[in-house]
């Protein structure tokens, strides 16, 4: 038996997406640029699944520019953001366990002059409103703060912040990384004060190499790539339009029947590891500030990738804390914030579920990681 | 009559009477390197190979056969038939073409002359190649110390002239040594152990022992991959792979936990015997070093060895790390050799190894385990690959 169980890194696309994608790749192959008809045909079928993203963000479809992905609508945010509205201050904010496309872009930024402040976070994840607004100055340029955290599934009340935000100061900008939470947390980007979310195509039953960023209208922002005059001047290339296509299909796939089908799963596995295994540690909760596919857990005194490669002979597959970082030797920048100790950190599992997952997968995984956790704790029993 | 590739070996022809034996493995290998390239012609004459370049290819030829043990160094030449005027003109051409490329300044010339019915000797030869250069180009003045270009006349059955000395690696070419095992790891030492046997004559096959599912499939492709840059040495050659975990579990298991690493390295010796002598292997080679770390020192090293009969060579044994690294970026594994992959079982390293282990006790503590039973479930349990050369 096959259970995949590593949706946060990616899901597998589900079948009407794969034949979407072929059937524009057959079809839809001209230019959405060039002036003849069958460009016409793909610039239109391109306009329909913005429409398609822009209804699963509740904005207007023109508010969504395409990208290839979400680190580079995290880097055309960020970047984009800053560099169009300089003139409002040199101090930004993020936190310490944002996505590393994040905190890359920031230390980038800020060996560049740019002043930032790194929030902290509690021991669940969650960052301190009250730091937050102590941290706000009138010379902060841009604050971004992930939506949902890739590793622990920690839900930011990115409404509340947004009001925090601007309410100090209305010039400063706010970003949301929402690529684990779009899909996974019922949210409107209309309805909180978010400048701009960043989404990706292979979290949620698309395909690899495509994502959006919503960019509220009458936001200046500044484009990364120059080029054509494609995606209203703000990403230059000649659309990726199978993978827009693709997106745009799995972006229709979401409901709230799918998110509370995976909250009741995770719930359930939850309570069957707590059930039979002992020494387990949560590093995240169930409840509804957590996204419904994520859990992390150490199982204590065994590797996660002792754990990762002996599951995997079952067919399980799970990841050792984020899939982006595992193979580095060091240890997960996010746990290590949320303050946990060396030995947790060191055999945190993250195993994260989609709602293509059923109970008797569920049931075999954990059934596994039983099995090799007894077998495993036997062998290093000193 | 063309460009000609020349392969000079020199430990070679110091062999006597077993000179044949060992010129003709060369042989075998320079053609077997070049033996897509539209079959040049290879033959031996005066004491060294050469190769024939077609349309231009010589510059591929030279690339192919660099890494062959057993040659000293290689030069592309110009061969034609022995004329003075055609000599002048090759020679003038090498010198054009250094002062375009490298603007060079100085030269030098110097003649071979073997055919000893040429009107002239070496040396008047030398003066009136120099004399007509000096008079071709303005600013190029000789230099017989170190001059920035030498250009050699041959003149025997037929003129060659060159002007570039490629080095290779030396040695003595493979298959003539017999065939030893390599303990082949994903570390930085053990696939330049293998290379430096390999430089004298010793063909090899690989052993690697790994941990699944304690060390990943992704540590296993990174062996793979060493043995692939090794194959542009060896050509193809057999790696063996095999698991230890179920053996490494039941030292865990039973014997003294800072005992852990030195029974597991008797282990790996007794099982790379068995099969370096099924597969017609005279000998192991390790990438040990004195004092490298705990289990290299000349305690450890001895109980080691005293757990298996055939030789074990250990040509890294006095080398400094940067020694070894320098020579594994010569060689081209030292990438992919830092991956960071972990290798051997880290989850079993005894906080406190024994550094010097004393064989009365290592033996003691070997009796506590069915030694035969684990070493044939590893036996048999062994996955076998032929590592091909798949890339130049």
């Amino acid at each position: 038996m096959e259970v995949y169980l590593d949706n946060a890194a990616t899901t597998r696309p589900k079948d009407e997406v794969i034949e979407a994608i072929s059937w524009a790749l057959k079809n839809l192959y001209a230019n959405p640029s060039s002036l003849h008809r069958k460009g016409l045909e793909v610039e239109k079928e391109i306009k329909e699944c913005r429409k398609v993203v822009a209804r699963a963000l509740g904005c207007s479809d023109k508010e969504v520019v395409f990208t290839s992905g979400g680190t580079e609508s995290n880097s055309l945010a960020i970047n984009g953001l800053i560099m169009a509205n300089r003139r409002s201050g040199n101090h930004i904010i993020t936190t310490k366990t944002e996505h590393k496309s994040v905190l890359n872009t920031f230390e980038h930024l800020s060996s560049n002059g740019f002043e930032v402040t790194y929030l902290d976070v509690d021991r669940e994840g969650f960052i301190s409103l009250e730091r937050l607004k102590e941290s706000m100055r009138p010379d902060t340029l841009l604050v971004s703060i992930m939506h949902a955290n890739n590793e622990t599934g920690t839900i930011q009340p990115i409404m509340e912040i947004g009001e925090i935000i601007k309410k100090i100061n209305r010039n400063t900008l706010f970003h949301v990384d929402g690529i684990q939470g779009f899909g996974k947390i019922k949210f409107n980007v209309k309805q909180a004060n978010v400048d701009t979310y960043a989404l990706s195509g292979h979290k949620i039953h698309g395909p690899k190499g495509i994502g959006a960023l919503y960019i509220k209208s009458g936001v200046k922002i500044q484009p990364n790539l120059l080029g054509g005059s494609q995606e209203n001047n703000l990403r230059a290339g000649t659309e990726n339009v199978p993978g827009i296509v693709g997106l745009a299909k799995a972006a229709s796939l979401i409901s709230e029947e799918n998110i509370e089908y995976m909250r009741g799963l995770k719930a359930y596995l939850v309570k069957s590891l707590h059930e039979c295994i002992d020494d387990i540690h949560f590093n995240n909760g169930i409840n509804d500030n957590f996204t419904p596919h994520i859990i992390n857990v150490s199982f204590k005194g065994i590797r996660s990738e002792i754990m990762l490669h002996s599951l995997e002979q079952d067919g399980v597959y799970v990841s050792s804390g984020s899939a982006c970082t595992s193979r580095k030797k060091d240890f997960s920048h996010v746990l290590k914030a949320m303050g946990l100790k060396e030995d947790i950190i060191d055999s945190a599992i993250r195993i994260s579920i989609s709602y293509t997952n059923t109970r008797e997968e569920i049931d075999y995984a954990v059934d596994k990681i039983n099995k090799h956790l007894n077998d495993l704790r036997k062998i290093i029993k000193r | 009559m063309g460009k000609v590739v020349i392969v000079r070996y020199g430990e070679i022809s110091l062999k006597g009477l077993n000179r044949r034996f060992f010129e003709d493995k060369l042989l075998k290998h320079v053609r077997i390197a070049v033996s897509d390239l539209g079959k040049p012609r290879v033959y031996k004459e005066h004491s060294r190979i050469y190769v024939e370049a077609q349309n231009g290819n010589e510059v591929e030829i030279v690339e192919r056969i660099r890494k062959i043990f057993g040659i000293v160094s290689i030069s592309i030449a110009n061969r034609f038939e022995v004329n003075m005027d055609t000599i002048k003109e090759y020679v003038k051409n090498e010198i054009e073409v250094a002062i375009e490329k490298r603007n060079t300044k100085t030269f030098k010339i110097e003649t071979k002359r073997a055919d000893k019915n040429f009107p002239m000797d070496s040396l008047e030869i030398n003066r009136e190649l120099g004399a007509y250069i000096l008079d071709e180009f303005e600013d190029i003045q000789v230099d017989v110390h170190n001059p920035d270009i030498l250009v050699t006349v041959e003149i025997r059955n037929s003129a060659f002239v060159y002007s570039e000395k490629i080095y290779g690696f030396g040695g003595l070419p493979l298959g003539t040594n017999g065939k030893a095992m390599l303990l082949l790891s994903g570390g930085i030492d053990s696939p330049v152990a293998g290379w430096l046997v390999g430089k004298r004559g010793v063909q090899i096959e690989a052993i690697h022992f790994h941990s699944y599912p304690f060390t990943s499939d992704r540590a296993k492709e990174k062996v793979v991959e060493l043995a692939k840059i090794l194959s542009r040495y060896f050509g193809k050659f057999r790696l063996h792979s095999i698991n230890l975990l179920p053996i490494q579990k039941e030292i865990n298991e039973k014997c003294p936990e800072e005992e852990m690493t030195i029974l597991a390295r008797r282990f790996m010796m007794k099982i790379a015997e068995r099969v370096a002598i099924n597969r017609g292997c005279e000998a192991l080679v390790t990438g040990e070093n004195i004092g490298q770390v705990a289990s290299q020192t000349i305690q450890s090293l001895n109980v080691t060895n005293s757990a298996v009969q055939i030789p074990v060579f250990r040509p890294l044994i006095t080398m400094d790390k940067m020694e070894i690294v320098d020579l594994a970026k010569k060689l081209d594994t030292y990438e992919t050799s830092i991956l960071p992959f972990e290798d051997c079982c880290t989850v079993f390293l005894p906080k406190r190894p024994v550094t010097k282990p004393r064989l009365d006790k290592i033996l003691a503590s070997e009796q506590l385990l069915d030694e035969e039973r684990l070493i044939n479930e590893a036996m048999d349990n062994i996955v076998v690959e032929d590592i091909y050369l798949d890339e130049i």
